[in-house]
């Protein structure tokens, strides 16, 4: 039970650092990971490879699926010299930062690497993204429409 | 008598090497970098991506770039490396409802949860061109406010709370959602499967079609329930890992249109739909897949088809501009040998009409 209960944990990280990783920008993953200076002994298993994902959506917004169109995927499996296995999957073609969040993949997996590329990496990208959606939402904000009503004759 | 040759390969080496020289331009001009075309001209880009039907806009500002502007011959090269790529898989529906909203407005409702945001709009500028923008024009950042973090529903879902309009679209359980990668198009076709060849349809082809039912030609009287911009989380399921992989965000351009309808034998009056999805910001193109979606549904509501817009086979046949303009343009290649076969059944023809004449005339005159 405990050791289900902590692979699911496992996954939840894993799952958690791979939506930092494909939403941040490669210069700052780049930067950061370099930064960071960890000499990692991880083999490349498959790729990088590019293809295509087809996305879906949903007729009406929440109805039956239909398909969308594609996008270009890459993806990269790495393993580390001590056998956990990493896996990567970003849009666009940029095999580097595919290859560096694979690499993060399998490091997380070790409960040492975790808590330092959290406090080091994915905590600061994970801000970064925040940030950039912030402001966003707010530039959006400032051209909300605000209606005033003009009353007319007597109450 | 016509003989086969062959030749022709040096002049299109050369001619090639000419529409490079020509693409470039004037060598004095700064070439154009991918990044400007991808910031400065996105709409454009957002284009070849909805209609190439690959979301990539590095790809999409390249291949503007190659074509020298001529979006329908990037949304070409678009398709053709398309063809180049394996396919992973299929993404998670995307939630639309969980959008970063960039821009949203409804014509139903003023006051609506998450209000009416116009975002980065065309709509109500002046049309005017601005000389400024010949130089290098210094522009201002925007302006912000601190934005709510309420999610934003879809209209869809307000209107549905009084069971006044029609569900989001169902198809039957377990269906696979039809692809015009995979299979070839067959007629009639399911709703979902039309969707897919409208996302990817040319733009001005089915602004056009949407516009004829504004004006009469199977005419459905739609609101904009509502229009929305803005980015989208994509999940991909793999084999490999138990869980759905987050791959990144994409925009996307979403249009509801809500329709009138009086209702039939089967269904009582009440709004109906039609469903646009597009790829990057494209509201134009969103509106018309709306509208067509909605008008090629005449048959499910038990509606008179008397109008183009809602003949499936003629809008979803014609929708495609790289099917299109490849047929079309196939004409100016060489056709000598057709055209010397006409040529000499015109002559024949002509020569039959006259010996038939003469014939006739010899008769008369004895």
């Amino acid at each position: 039970m405990s050791g289900s209960a902590a692979g699911s944990e496992v996954q939840a990280r894993r799952q958690d650092a791979m939506r930092v990783l494909a939403n941040a920008s490669a210069d700052e993953l780049r930067q950061i990971y370099a930064d960071m200076g960890m000499s990692v002994e991880a083999s490349v298993l498959r790729g990088p490879e590019t293809g295509l994902v087809t996305l879906r959506g949903r007729m009406g917004g929440g109805g039956a699926a239909f398909n969308v169109g594609e996008a270009t995927v890459t993806r990269v499996t790495v393993r580390l010299a001590t056998g956990e296995v990493g896996h990567a999957y970003h849009l666009g073609r940029d095999a580097e930062r595919v290859r560096i969040a694979a690499t993060i993949d399998a490091l997380i997996q070790q409960d040492g690497n975790a808590q330092r590329i959290e406090r080091e990496l994915l905590g600061p990208l994970r801000q970064r993204n925040a940030s950039r959606s912030k402001r966003k939402r707010d530039e959006t904000a400032a051209t909300r429409v605000d209606f005033f009503t003009m009353v007319r004759g007597e109450h | 008598m016509y003989v086969a040759v062959k030749g022709g390969e040096a002049a299109i080496s050369n001619a090639h090497r000419l529409l490079a020289d020509r693409r470039r331009g004037d060598r004095d001009v700064p070439d154009l970098r991918i990044d400007q075309i991808a910031e400065q001209l996105s709409v454009g880009v957002d284009r070849v991506m909805a209609e190439g039907s690959l979301y990539d806009k590095e790809l999409a500002a390249l291949a503007i770039k190659q074509a020298r502007g001529d979006l329908i011959e990037a949304i070409f090269l678009v398709r053709a490396y398309r063809t180049t790529l394996p396919r992973f898989g299929y993404t998670q529906p995307i939630d639309t409802e969980d959008m970063l909203v960039e821009r949203r407005v409804s014509a139903t409702y003023k006051d609506l949860p998450g209000g009416q945001l116009l975002g980065p709009t065309f709509d109500y500028t002046h049309r005017l061109l601005d000389p400024e923008l010949a130089h290098d024009k210094q522009v201002d950042k925007p302006v912000t406010r601190e934005g709510e973090h309420e999610k934003v529903v879809r209209v869809s879902s307000i209107l549905a709370q009084e069971g006044l309009i029609e569900a989001d679209g169902e198809m039957p359980e377990g269906r696979v959602p039809g692809d015009i990668t995979r299979d070839p198009m067959e007629f009639p076709m399911e709703r979902d499967t039309r969707l897919q060849a409208l996302a990817r349809g040319d733009e001005g082809f089915l602004l056009a079609l949407a516009y004829s039912t504004q004006r009469g030609y199977g005419m459905n009287h739609p609101f904009v329930g509502e229009v929305r911009i803005g980015e989208v989380e994509l999940e991909f399921e793999v084999p490999e890992i138990d869980f759905a992989i987050p791959l990144g965000t994409v925009q996307v351009t979403e249009c509801q249109m809500v329709n009138k309808f009086k209702g039939s034998a089967k269904v009582p009056p009440q709004f109906t739909r039609g469903y646009g999805l597009v790829f990057g910001q494209s509201e134009r193109k969103a509106m018309a897949m709306a509208l067509c979606d909605r008008a090629l549904r005449a048959g499910e509501l038990g509606e008179d088809r008397t109008a183009p817009a809602q003949d499936e086979e003629f809008v979803i046949s014609h929708a495609d501009n790289v099917q299109a303009t490849g047929f079309v343009e196939h004409l100016k290649l060489p056709h000598y040998v057709d055209f010397q076969a006409e040529l000499e059944l015109v002559r024949k023809m002509r020569a039959e009409q006259a010996k038939a004449a003469s014939d006739a005339f010899d008769l008369a005159a004895e």
